[in-house]
């Protein structure tokens, strides 16, 4: 933007947010700084109509609220103005304790998507007057990072409007093209999930953001549905009821210097000539025996039988041997390898 | 890449920042506001000769926006009706918003209630659009109590090198350190401390949860003038070129081990199929993580872990014969 184009967009700023009575595009070239012009030739006229469209549309990228209207019941052409209430941002009186934490939460965005808009939303802040202390801290850095499908689901949960996506599940073998009207978007043990109807299924869902593929698409109008009146997003996605409780024990016998990583975990240990005897204690044992079959030899399960024979039963199956011994509800290695509770529709 | 401030939009923004922000501290440096608003210094200085200019119509010397210079120092005497920045943008609020409430559910973070009075005022200043649909949890966050967080972060705090004992799973042992801290970070809910690590003599980053045993020494924390802060972001560990190489196949069950772990390449073969290459720290890991994965997985390459993946098996097998 040239600088007489600036300097003309500050002008109409500083006009319209004086004048109390909407002020037409034809008193604006009148009395604005910028756009003066021949009316009656119609090219000089048609290049006015233009640049003004260009500037309101700029103001209003810049989010400054312009206000239509007539300056009187007898007016035909319509005016504009500024209204101050809605232009000014309010008197925010934060503490400075407030202020530093304002000051860590904008630079947490430093990696991730929203960090244009919260430099911006935080020059705001200063600029009305609030003093921001780039240096806090509050001794825990989180390092935030947004997926790129964020911004646009959360922009299409706040407008209520459908969105379209290409989503795929790792189990599955290809993507699938999904109609969602998101409510929200949570980020649940640091990663992003989109809640909302899903309009192909008729029923709720959430996806992981992660799992999007390509741009996501917002179709048709805003204001287009209502998500339910005593919506908790995060209950849509968070299926963890605290850490599972370890009700049951198990005797492993370690080889001495080896399995660390069992040893940590060991209520007891007891040495013994054949090496040391670890007391664990479980919650099931075939989320026992997929751990402990990762230490190979180093370690032996002594007792109970039904955690010996999980692991005997999963080194067979490895070693190829015909005799499969059947183990229903089996738990997949991954949840106890990953620890992770929570389930993810679709 | 235009150079940051300097388009059209982006300078329209700062200059209706910048009066007000001049207005709420008469006799500011050029410098400070610079800094303050992310300008430069000379940017700053072309934004203060162009309001010069600006004013209200008519243009004459009484409408015109004013300001008195001190040396480096300015002070607004007219601001020609611009007295208070713009409201913030739903994108802007919602950048906010957003971050205040991950702070607010970090683990181990000090000043939660600050936090939380902030994120209630920027929300009832930013009005409807604050009313962002976007909620942030942790089970370990907010109020509920990461022990061996509060303590590392306590110690790290009073700016005390630690005695620590701790896991690597790369190499399955538990080592015994003394390191000088230097931050504590959280990353995908998981938290870490970076320190200067004098055993290793370099920086490294350890995962919380993995310290077992933490005793504060009576000496100040020093990391050496060397130890740089690392740029973390939500991939804590970058495998490197010079790590072993390994490919499994793997069945569809195994599949999420490509969402979990950095893998380098997937081949889907058939649908039951596909082959999956990925570096590894340590090949020993390497065999605990196939043996973790269960009876659908085979090792392709390397031959040697093939060999030591199937040598496991059976050596361990043949303790309960």
């Amino acid at each position: 933007m040239s600088r007489s184009r600036t300097e003309r967009l500050v002008n109409l700023v500083i006009c319209l947010l004086s004048t109390r009575r909407f002020l037409t595009a034809a008193q604006i070239a009148a009395t604005v700084s910028g756009y003066e012009h021949d009316a009656d030739d119609p090219r000089e006229h048609e290049a006015f109509q233009r640049k003004f469209e260009r500037d309101k549309a700029e103001l209003r990228e810049l989010g400054v609220p312009l206000e239509i209207g007539t300056a009187s019941i007898f007016d035909a052409e319509q005016g504009y103005r500024i209204a101050r209430r809605d232009y000014g941002l309010p008197e925010i009186p934060l503490a400075p304790d407030e202020a530093a934490a304002v000051g860590v939460a904008a630079r947490l965005w430093r990696h991730a998507g929203l960090a244009a808009a919260a430099s911006s939303g935080l020059a705001k802040l200063r600029a009305g007057g609030i003093e921001v202390d780039e240096q806090a801290t509050l001794g825990v850095e989180p390092v935030v990072a947004v997926d790129p499908a964020f911004t646009p689901l959360a922009t299409a949960a706040r407008e209520r409007r459908a969105v379209t996506f290409a989503y795929r599940v790792p189990e599955r073998d290809d993507s699938t093209t999904r109609h969602l009207q998101p409510w929200g978007v949570v980020c649940w043990r640091g990663r992003w999930y989109v809640v909302g109807q899903d309009t192909d299924r008729d029923a709720p869902r959430c996806f992981r953001l992660s799992r999007i593929i390509g741009a996501v698409r917002l179709v048709g109008p805003t204001g287009a549905y209502s998500p339910p009146p005593d919506l908790d997003l995060i209950s849509h996605v968070a299926r963890w009821s605290g850490p599972r409780e370890r009700s049951r024990s198990a005797r492993v016998l370690a080889r001495p210097g080896r399995a660390a990583g069992v040893r940590r975990w060991a209520e007891q240990v007891d040495a013994t000539p054949d090496g040391d005897v670890l007391t664990l204690r479980y919650a099931e044992p075939h989320g026992l025996a997929a751990w402990l079959v990762r230490y190979g030899p180093d370690v032996t399960v002594l007792e109970p039988a039904e955690v010996r024979d999980a692991i005997v039963c999963r080194l067979r199956d490895m070693a190829g041997l015909a005799e499969k011994l059947a183990t229903p509800g089996e738990v997949p290695a991954q949840s106890a390898a990953a620890g992770v509770g929570l389930e993810v529709n679709a | 890449m235009t150079r940051p401030g300097t388009t059209s939009s982006e300078r329209l923004a700062r200059l209706l920042n910048l009066v007000p922000y001049l207005l709420a501290r008469p006799g500011v440096e050029v410098a400070q506001a610079a800094a303050d608003l992310g300008a430069t210094e000379a940017q700053v200085r072309d934004d203060l000769e162009l309001l010069w200019v600006c004013g209200l119509p008519g243009y004459g010397p009484g409408d015109l926006i004013d300001m008195a210079f001190d040396g480096d120092r300015v002070t607004i005497t007219y601001d020609a009706g611009i007295d208070r920045p713009l409201r913030l943008r739903p994108d802007e609020a919602t950048a906010l918003v957003v971050a205040l409430r991950m702070l607010a559910e970090t683990p181990g973070i000090a000043q939660r209630d600050a936090i939380l009075r902030a994120l209630a005022k920027i929300e009832s200043a930013a009005g409807d659009i604050a009313d962002a649909p976007i909620a942030v949890q942790s089970p370990h966050g907010g109020g509920s109590g990461d022990d061996r967080l509060a303590t590392v972060s306590a110690a790290v705090d009073r700016g005390r090198a630690l005695h620590i004992t701790y896991y690597t799973a790369t190499r399955d042992e538990s080592t015994e350190r003394v390191i000088d801290p230097m931050r504590v970070l959280v990353v995908a809910d998981r938290s870490y401390v970076e320190a200067w690590c004098r055993r290793a003599g370099a920086v490294r980053l350890f995962r919380v949860d993995r310290i077992d045993a933490l005793t504060e020494l009576d000496e100040a924390a020093a990391p050496p003038p060397q130890a740089q802060s690392t740029v973390v972001d939500e991939q804590v560990f970058r495998p490197s070129g010079e790590l072993p190489r390994i490919t499994v196949r793997i069945g569809r069950s195994d599949r999420w081990i490509t969402e979990y772990y950095p893998v380098e390449s997937v081949d889907e073969i058939t649908p039951e199929e596909w082959l999956v290459t990925l570096r590894v720290s340590d090949l020993d890991w390497a065999r605990r993580f196939v043996l973790g994965l269960g009876p659908g997985v085979d090792v392709i390459a390397p031959p040697e872990l093939a060999e030591s993946v199937r040598g496991a098996v059976l050596e361990a097998l043949a303790a309960y014969s």
